[in-house]
């Protein structure tokens, strides 16, 4: 599907505009103002005060309620836990997460789609019985099952996102293996090459795009996952953004809208950042992943 | 490409590391999870078997029942809402508009931002708003939560479908077009008998998507209503993979078999409905 997708671009020479394509322009214009309205808002009130977000939502800091960049620094220490940390076990959990999945699953989808055997083919179709499987199902025996190995760090969460991010990574890695011409990887055999540096030096390369469309979706997933690294994570050691910003929210912290509305910026940027550096990918990535329905 | 004697150590290295973790992650949880549904428990090492005990109790459970009818209705409405959406967005967005781009990539926007940070911005929105407006706020109000859920979920999830719809549109080849024009076809005529047909498997795809999201929507409820407002000693709004979690981990939880028993029948319903739904459009799919 992606591939069609990007055959059948967008001609260069620009159409002609009729003017019912002149207004939907304009009626698009005015909706996609307020489709970033909550993030400008959002924006907006991280530096106000308190009393200038409870009084008036919507109103632009003015002389009286501007908290210049306060919100920012209380957000950063607010609560018994340093927001920094949070950023930073989410970061490094992102990270290790995907490139994890995304080494060990394309192994396994290879060799499962290559050898062919009955077992291979009873881990690939297990694989896509996960994906259809609400967490909620797994949670409390996958929380205990951490507990009981000590995968309660933000080290041994990863074998759990391994785990539980496969399916669908096995899944497209296998479907694209599919359409790799076996002959590649004959000539390869041919010249010498084990199945491990036929692995690394020929398919790799060619698995390229799947590659990167894997890798949008499971750090999109991830980055933003809550429940599971909640559950699963020694509580009050390590956080992560979600269960940071969950925790704020919630009735247990003191609530300070101004910091936490920083905070709310804070964890927006670095994911917009990466939206627009690869926006051409992640548009793939959705495109192609969808074909997992 | 595996050749026989040395077959075991490739898939040793391959697939191990891989397999090791889905057993961990997935297997074994899942069908402890089935076990656990049928046991009374506390802790995980104190079982005792009870047959099919929980099930009895999960069907009789108020809350649960309250939960699946919120859950239906929920997903009724946004999934027709956000496929209704994304299709004539998507349709507008590949007429070759100006700004097209800039629309497209706007409108995917709040797909990148979690649910929790998501569910706080539209609370502290929605407060203000219905404030302003002398209106009862989202958690004393039942069907303002709900609309307030149906609205973020659309803004939410109407972008990444459009994307899908787009490549859709995208992928019908014009020579149909051509070809139904010199037919005679009409705009509606071709709207139904070339574009539709053709869209059968973005539809499918999307319909699936939604459904299953919000079948199994947890975050975005979370952090918007928490179930609020408990009315008659139920929590309104609270959708079911909430309220199987409250059974786990909530202040009062004391069965925990029967938390487990409704995660397998959550299973169940999610299973039979994208299966169903799968199957009911992909009967409607055509070849080019």
């Amino acid at each position: 599907m992606a591939k069609v997708a990007a055959k059948a671009k967008e001609p260069k020479v620009r159409k002609k505009q009729t003017l019912g394509m002149k207004l939907l322009t304009v009626i698009f214009t005015v909706v996609s103002v307020f489709y970033v309205m909550p993030v400008f808002i959002v924006l907006m009130n991280s530096f106000k005060t308190n009393a200038g977000i409870a009084t008036n939502l919507y109103a632009f800091p003015n002389a009286e309620t501007f908290n210049q960049f306060s919100n920012y620094i209380k957000g950063m220490t607010f609560a018994n836990y340093p927001f920094y940390m949070s950023a930073l076990w989410s970061v490094f959990i992102t990270v290790g997460g995907v490139t994890l999945i995304l080494i060990c699953t394309s192994m396994c989808a290879w060799y499962i789609q290559r050898s062919n055997t009955i077992v291979c083919k009873i881990i690939y179709y297990l694989c896509i019985f996960s994906m259809v499987v609400p967490f909620q199902m797994v949670m409390y025996p996958l929380s205990k099952t951490a507990d009981t190995l000590h995968l309660d760090t933000p080290w041994g969460i990863l074998v759990m996102y391994l785990g539980f991010g496969a399916g669908l990574a096995v899944f497209m890695f296998a479907g694209f293996v599919r359409s790799i011409p076996i002959e590649i990887e004959e000539a390869a055999d041919v010249d010498g090459a084990g199945p491990l540096r036929t692995f690394f030096q020929v398919v790799l390369p060619i698995m390229k795009p799947t590659f990167i469309s894997i890798a949008i979706l499971e750090t999109m997933w991830i980055w933003n996952d809550y429940l599971l690294p909640y559950l699963v994570l020694k509580k009050g050691v390590y956080k992560t953004i979600p269960i940071h910003m969950q925790y704020l929210n919630g009735s247990y912290g003191q609530t300070d809208n101004g910091a936490i509305m920083a905070l709310v910026v804070l964890s927006i940027v670095p994911i917009v950042a990466f939206y627009f550096a690869c926006q051409k990918y992640i548009i793939e990535g959705v495109v192609s992943g969808a074909v997992k329905g | 490409m595996f050749k026989k004697p040395r077959r075991k150590i490739y898939a040793l290295i391959f697939v191990l590391p891989t397999f090791a973790a889905f057993i961990i992650g997935f297997i074994y949880p899942f069908v402890k999870g089935i076990e656990l549904s049928f046991c009374k428990f506390q802790l995980i090492s104190q079982t005792e078997f009870v047959g099919i005990n929980n099930y009895i109790e999960a069907f009789q459970d108020e809350s649960f029942k309250s939960s699946f009818f919120f859950t239906l209705w929920f997903v009724i409405v946004s999934v027709i809402l956000i496929n209704l959406i994304a299709f004539f967005v998507a349709y507008a967005l590949t007429l070759g508009i100006r700004g097209s781009n800039v629309f497209r990539t706007v409108f995917f926007l709040p797909n990148l931002v979690g649910g929790i940070i998501l569910g706080y911005i539209w609370h502290q929105i929605f407060d203000a708003i219905l404030r302003n407006m002398d209106m009862p706020s989202l958690v004393t109000n039942t069907s303002m939560g709900f609309w307030g859920l149906i609205i973020l979920m659309c803004w939410q999830q109407a972008g990444y479908m459009m994307i899908i719809y787009i490549a859709g549109f995208q992928s019908v080849p014009a020579d149909l077009y051509e070809a139904a024009k010199i037919d005679g076809a009409n705009k509606r005529q071709m709207l139904t008998n070339v574009t539709l047909p053709m869209m059968m498997p973005s539809i499918t795809i999307c319909t699936f998507l939604t459904l299953t999201n919000s079948f199994k929507l947890f975050d975005q409820n979370l952090a918007l209503t928490a179930g609020k407002p408990y009315v008659d000693g139920i929590w309104q709004t609270r959708m079911m993979a909430l309220n199987i979690y409250e059974v786990f981990y909530g202040e009062s939880s004391t069965a925990k078999g029967v938390g487990q028993a409704e995660g397998v029948i959550f299973f169940l319903i999610v299973v039979v409905i994208a299966l169903a739904q799968l199957y009911l459009t992909r009967r409607r799919e055509v070849q080019a």
